[in-house]
């Protein structure tokens, strides 16, 4: 048997390519449906206080208005309008109390969109104000209490110990201990420690939220731009006391996702709206909008290290306390799927981890492209590198004399496997020509250079699963819940049936989201897919396969010789019937232990992801210009080598805003910087005149075909690379995120002893 | 609400009439009267280019252009069916060919302006490229492959010429 057109490995072009470049790729924001309202949401203007009342009689009565809603309406259709994946904290519209400035308190429904918000306008809340909490550290011990009482959803076992606490605003306190670290610091050669910052940040993605609901005979069909379809459709169907079977969720393609789009966002006002008024409802969020709806992690982040005059780690220490918003969302599995990564790649023997999670009077913030990780690893990378410096150690060389190799125990004591660490580090540093003498620039222009690692244990256990159905014609479909938001994950689920079944791609069909005809699937998330969905696909083409085998020998033709159709034929007479094959996949897994944090199986594979940076510092105007970028990482044998690196570059982009312009800007909790031209994302001018990728060579043993997920991987080493490379050319070293301009020279004029004048 | 206006204009090359309201912008004319969903409002600030619309030749922000101004106009969008046999032109299939999207919804503005770059500018510099584009944003950030997809239109192009 040939390789089939799209086999994996090869980078074919993607699937829905015609689609997109002529502008006919359908998206929620394209739908229109018969008799559909259109939704305004009517929001908060403080951050904390109780609600005495809210007055809509003005709203109501704007001609063209058919409804407005609040809090207590919802009742009518959600007796518990409390929704979220770890906490039940989250109300479909505020009800006694506002925790955010935005937050959703009414909601308009009018034919006009423009009606709608026009009408929002007109209603008043009149609020009694409570004192607030923004900062995260503060919130561990504040007066201010958010919630008056904590509400786990019931899903993850580490949160039920939280059930009915009361006046306090830590969502988790997640725990790791391993070996002897007082022991270990009091004979160490060397203490180091630093504290570092990262600023609250959003995805942003271009197309905003928006999602549809349409009543129908006892059901209910959400069009939702969303990353889980399956979540969705449990959640409401458990907010309106029905069975799945009666929700249906479709998702076709997503303008963007990086996390926003999972779980719960609009969906639940929608759906409640259009129970209660019996028509089809629909909420298209304005980009504005997003700013208040949710956002990534700012951290505070402290570590400390006992270290060896020869520069070994012996022992770390990290506290980590994570700026959750105002409702959990999902920051507790970031607090601790993330948290047991803290040191970083390195074999250290002696580690103690305290990661918490913290609501405060902030925007929500959730999962954004690298679930946490990234603001690890600004800490621990900048920290090792701190380290080298004052030793007088190689940046590289210092990391290469405490990696963390294959078949070495994490911290939480799983041993790595199949996590090229070491390989990853050293191909970016030659691509880096590490070793050879580097330009340092000269007068007001001085050049530095940085490196950095990072790593990543995906998400578990989670549960995907797949249907292939070969057509007569041998043509075929492949039914997932996988969200293709970009990712390209229509093409490369299709490759792996192409691999399977020996057809060539154009042959295939990927299924959009459809809960009732797509099973089930955890949700497109933490570059889980391509691992997860990928080996049920595997199977469910498998089994299809040794179904068709088996027709084969029946009807008396070999499977290796007569075309697909020819033995449908054979067995119904006609171009009829179908073999349908179905996989499910679900790791092992072992919990991490509540008190220590350890697990012998804490994740079914490990990302690995390295940056190396060539930086050109202005020193007249602190202007840092990345003028090279090198992205190295493990997606073990890729699927679709062209698609994984368009991942890899397009992560570390998104992660250069991150680090170098982005930052939501607050004001007694407003957000006063929510549109594009405050809030300044990476455009074509932004982008390093050099760009290099590369995946090293890997394999995944448990993956589908050696295969495992990439997609944040590249966001890892930005940060802390670039901070590196500027300490690197002109001696100064930034902690806080984000590095502007302004940062970098009141960095370079305090050292030079004339320091600007503060803000 | 408020009185229509009708508007008199050629749409994709076909002379067409609609009723408006005033207060529609571009990207609501298109989208409400005539299912046009290629041009997306996304900051709604004209800062973006999701929204691209070409009147009288010439780009557009979508969200910012009232609707009636278009009365008159000879307005075309990306589904502008284009003159070939499989329906794409040479910036659409270079940006296939490169790979140059990914989820899809910054797309069409950027092949819209890519194609007036390349009228204006047949073979254009990276320079020239960046700053053509830099009023469209991608937050996939697929640029690398954008600049690689018009750099491999402009050969195209000029292959057919010769």
């Amino acid at each position: 048997m040939n390789a089939p057109h799209g086999a994996v490995g090869q980078s074919v072009r993607r699937l829905e390519g015609r689609a997109k470049v002529t502008g006919r790729a359908p998206y929620v924001h394209t739908l229109r449906l018969p008799g559909m309202l259109h939704a305004k949401v009517f929001r908060s203007t403080v951050a904390h206080a109780r609600i005495r009342s809210v007055n809509t009689a003005a709203a109501r009565a704007l001609p063209g208005v058919h409804r407005v809603l609040i809090g207590e309406d919802i009742r009518a259709v959600m007796p518990d309008p409390h929704y979220g994946p770890a906490f039940h904290d989250q109300p479909v519209l505020a009800l006694d109390k506002v925790r955010y400035f935005g937050e959703p308190v009414a909601l308009v429904l009018a034919e006009d969109p423009h009606v709608a918000e026009e009408a929002a306008a007109l209603i008043v809340a009149d609020y009694e104000e409570l004192t607030p909490v923004y900062d995260e550290v503060e919130a561990m011990d504040s007066k201010a209490v958010v919630h008056e009482v904590l509400r786990p959803a019931g899903t993850f076992p580490d949160l039920k110990h939280l059930q009915g606490k009361r006046d306090t605003n830590i969502a988790l306190d997640y725990s790791l201990r391993r070996g002897d670290p007082d022991a270990a610091f009091a004979a160490a050669d060397h203490v180091f420690e630093h504290r570092f910052r990262t600023q609250q940040v959003l995805h942003l993605p271009l197309e905003p939220f928006v999602s549809a609901a349409v009543p129908g005979e006892g059901t209910l069909t959400i069009h939702t731009a969303s990353q889980s379809p399956s979540f969705v459709r449990i959640e409401i169907a458990r907010l309106l006391g029905w069975p799945e079977n009666r929700v249906r969720v479709q998702v076709p393609y997503l303008g963007g996702g990086f996390g926003a789009k999972l779980y719960i966002k609009v969906e639940a006002m929608v759906a409640a709206a259009a129970l209660i008024v019996g028509r089809p409802v629909k909420v298209s969020l304005t980009m504005e909008e997003q700013f208040f709806t949710l956002t990534k992690h700012a951290a505070t982040l402290r570590i400390r290290s006992a270290v060896t005059r020869e520069g070994r780690v012996t022992a770390r220490e990290c506290e980590v306390w994570w700026n959750g918003g105002a409702y959990a969302d999902i920051g507790p599995r970031i607090t601790q799927k993330s948290g047991f990564t803290a040191p970083g790649p390195y074999d250290i023997e002696h580690v103690r981890i305290d990661s918490y999670a913290l609501y405060t009077n902030l925007p929500p913030a959730g999962a954004l492209r690298g679930f946490g990780i990234p603001q690890l690893v600004w800490a621990y990378e900048s920290h090792t590198d701190m380290i080298a410096r004052e030793l007088g150690i190689d940046p590289v060389e210092m990391r290469r004399r405490n990696v963390l190799r294959e078949g070495r125990p994490q911290a939480t004591g799983t041993l790595m496997r199949d996590a090229a660490i070491e390989q990853v580090l050293e191909r970016t540093a030659q691509r880096m020509n590490w070793s050879a003498p580097f330009d340092r620039g000269s007068g007001s222009v001085r050049r530095g250079r940085g490196i950095a690692i990072g790593f990543k244990a995906s998400v578990s256990p989670t549960t995907s699963v797949a249907i292939v159905n070969i057509y007569a014609d041998g043509s075929c479909a492949l039914y997932c819940s996988t969200v293709d938001m970009g990712q390209g994950s229509d093409t490369a689920m299709a490759q792996i049936v192409a691999e399977v079944l020996g057809i060539d791609i154009e042959r295939i069909t990927v299924v959009h989201p459809d809960t009732d005809v797509t099973p089930y699937d955890m949700a497109t998330l933490g570059s889980r897919s391509t691992f997860h969905m990928g080996n049920a696909v595997r199977a469910a083409a498998e089994e299809a396969r040794g179904k068709l085998i088996a027709l084969a020998q029946e009807v008396g033709v070999s499977v290796e010789t007569a075309p697909i159709g020819e033995i449908f034929r054979r067995k119904y007479g006609m171009q009829a019937g179908n073999v349908v094959g179905s996989g499910s996949f679900v790791p092992a897994y072992t919990p991490t232990d509540h008190h220590t944090g350890q697990s012998d199986n804490v994740t079914p594979f490990w990302m690995i992801g390295a940056t190396g940076v060539e930086v050109e510092v202005d020193t007249e105007t602190g202007q840092v210009t990345v003028a090279r970028l090198v992205n190295v990482g493990d997606a073990g044998r890729a699927i679709n080598p062209a698609i994984v690196e368009t991942q890899l570059s397009g992560a570390a982009i998104m992660q250069l805003g991150f680090t170098m312009t982005e930052k939501m800007q607050f004001r007694d909790g407003q957000c006063v910087n929510p549109s594009l031209a405050d809030y300044r994302i990476p455009g074509i001018l932004d982008i390093p005149a050099v760009i290099d990728n590369e995946l090293v060579d890997a394999t995944q043993s448990s993956g589908p075909f050696g295969a495992k997920g990439v997609g944040e991987s590249g966001t890892f080493g930005v940060s802390p690379a670039i901070a590196s490379a500027i300490e690197d050319a002109v001696g100064v070293r930034l902690t806080s995120l984000p590095i502007t301009a302004e940062a970098v020279l009141r960095a370079l004029r305090e050292r030079q002893g004339r320091p600007l004048q503060a803000e | 609400m408020s009185t229509m206006k009708t508007l008199h204009f050629t749409l994709n090359g076909e002379a067409v009439i609609a009723q408006a309201p005033p207060h529609w912008n571009l990207v609501e004319l298109l989208q409400n009267r005539f299912s046009l969903f290629g041009a997306r409002e996304s900051c709604g600030q004209g800062l973006c280019g999701c929204c691209t619309v070409l009147v009288d030749g010439q780009a557009v922000s979508g969200c910012l252009s009232l609707a009636a101004r278009v009365d008159g106009a000879d307005v075309r969008t990306i589904e502008a069916v284009e003159p070939t046999d499989d329906g794409l032109d040479d910036v659409q299939r270079a940006f296939i060919e490169s790979g140059a999207f990914q989820c899809g919804f910054c797309t069409p503005g950027f092949v819209l302006m890519t194609r007036q770059l390349l009228d204006e500018h047949p073979q254009p510099s990276d320079d020239e490229i960046r700053h053509y584009l830099s009023g469209n944003l991608c937050r996939c950030a697929a640029y690398p492959e954008i600049v690689a997809a018009v750099r491999l239109a402009a050969r195209g192009r000029a292959a057919q010429d010769r």
